[in-house]
């Protein structure tokens, strides 16, 4: 058999992936997560001395915490295999992909494992990140001093 | 070519041991022993893939009642890099051992060249297998264990099971050794590492073709032709292909696929089990119990494995892939 034929062959038998289930599923998740995270936000600012200015940073460190143990118990992998980006693109997803990172290389010890390692997935969302958080400040700094918006 | 063994070797005995999610196998009630704990209680992963390595050994070598003293070679080989697991194992057994890397198709590899050694007569007994260890194996491949990645319905699960197989002379109490084909690596274009029954799928059918030509026999001269990891996906795919080559539906009936059923209709494991001692699993358990009830009469046992690395796959590399088959027959 030629490739080419294989190749419809294998289109022919393979099942597409169920994309609009799939964006239902992750939509829902993915909401449910920033609920969470709103909720999160309310009780820092009700309860605490927080603004809606300053709320960001608890509110991210605790999710990424609710991350951990839900990792740590072995359920993330569970709710990333039935949400997909549902659960993935939250920051929670973050703490996922370094809190995994973290247990799988504990053994090969503290520094070389864990500590070489702890980036492996997460490393290219905090290069990405950081260097277009740059590029858009740079934007923005240019577009509020030719005066076309304000800080 | 096909390699025709006149001597005819036997196996004599295969030791099996799984993991827990192996318990759930429909193969479970063959294995020698199945572990609630992945790590054999030992501190890492590595070390639990090693541990079953000799657990599996131990068992065949047991039931033939031996001990690695009588035994004259050790051939195998697993899915890590540099194969420590198995080589590691072969330090405690203090056995004459050659690692042998043929993604998951070593468990046939294996015991293609233990059945040569027995065939020249360099060997009485030599132990042949290969395993793997499900979060060894993707951790190295894929991902963390407990990272959340969505896998696709074309995805399978890594085995964590060691199967060996004891061969030794003919005896006809024991299945036999007739022939075996050295399978080419095959590339058909393949690149996605969570469709490996895709990417295998031409190997074996170029395989099990050329052994059928060159032995001049057909599907039906045999009870069962049993491939090692294509899973459901990549079973249909081998279906296809010989649906495509002429030869009519009713005539597959002998074509299984180990790692298709291996964990039975359980949609948790998507497109079935995979890994090197999947096959190895199922073929010394199932396999060799089944023949020696008289079940099966002639059977042809055809492992498949994909020979990436994660590095490849990074590079933009296809997936070539190799199938090698060896025909088993009892009187």
């Amino acid at each position: 058999m030629e490739k080419e034929q294989y190749q419809q062959l294998e289109q022919n038998v393979t099942p597409k992936p169920p994309y609009f289930k799939n964006v239902a599923k992750a939509f829902l998740v993915g909401g449910l997560i920033c609920t969470i995270g709103q909720a999160v936000s309310l009780f820092y600012m009700i309860f605490f001395d927080f603004t809606e200015a300053t709320v960001g940073n608890p509110t991210v460190a605790t999710l990424i915490f609710f991350a951990m143990i839900l990792t740590g118990f072995g359920l993330y992998k569970k709710i990333g295999q039935f949400a997909g980006a549902g659960s993935a693109v939250p920051v929670t997803g973050f703490g996922n992909a370094v809190v995994s990172a973290a247990i799988e290389y504990r053994s090969e010890g503290l520094v070389l494992g864990v500590g070489g390692n702890i980036f492996k997935l997460a490393g290219s969302v905090v290069l990405f990140g950081v260097v277009s958080a740059f590029f858009i400040a740079l934007i923005k700094f240019i577009l509020v001093t030719i005066g076309v918006v304000s800080w | 070519m096909v390699i025709v063994f006149q001597s005819k070797p036997s196996l004599i005995a295969g030791g099996v041991v799984a993991g827990p999610l192996e318990k759930r196998s429909i193969f479970s009630q063959y294995f020698d022993a199945t572990f609630d704990d992945e790590r054999w209680q030992m501190k890492t992963n590595e070390q639990g893939h090693r541990k079953m390595v000799e657990e599996a050994c131990e068992f065949a070598m047991k039931k033939a009642g031996m001990k690695s003293a009588d035994i004259d070679y050790f051939m195998g080989g697993d899915l890590i890099n540099q194969m420590t697991p198995t080589n590691f194992a072969a330090r405690d057994l203090d056995i004459p051992f050659i690692g042998l890397f043929s993604a998951c198709a070593t468990s046939i590899s294996s015991l293609i060249v233990a059945s040569l050694l027995t065939e020249v007569g360099a060997s009485k007994l030599a132990l042949a297998g290969a395993s793997s260890q499900h979060n060894a194996v993707e951790r190295q491949f894929r991902y963390p264990i407990d990272y959340g990645s969505q896998k696709p319905q074309t995805a399978q699960w890594t085995v964590t099971a060691a199967g060996y197989a004891l061969v030794g002379k003919h005896h006809e109490e024991y299945p036999s050794i007739e022939a075996a084909t050295v399978g080419k690596s095959v590339d058909y274009g393949m690149d996605d590492p969570f469709h490996m029954g895709a990417a295998m799928a031409p190997a074996a059918f170029q395989t099990i073709q050329s052994h059928l030509e060159q032995r001049n026999q057909k599907i039906y001269h045999y009870d069962l032709i049993l491939t090692g990891d294509l899973g459901q996906l990549g079973l249909k795919l081998l279906k296809g292909m010989f649906l495509e080559s002429g030869i009519k539906s009713e005539e597959l009936q002998p074509l299984r696929d180990a790692g298709a059923e291996f964990y039975g209709q359980d949609e948790t494991f998507q497109s079935g089990a995979s890994g090197a001692g999947c096959s190895a699993a199922v073929f010394f358990s199932y396999v060799i119990q089944q023949m020696r009830a008289g079940t099966y009469k002639r059977v042809l046992l055809v492992a498949t494995g994909a020979l990436l690395s994660p590095l490849t796959f990074q590079q933009g590399e296809t997936i070539p892939c190799t199938a090698h088959a060896i025909e088993i027959t009892m009187e």
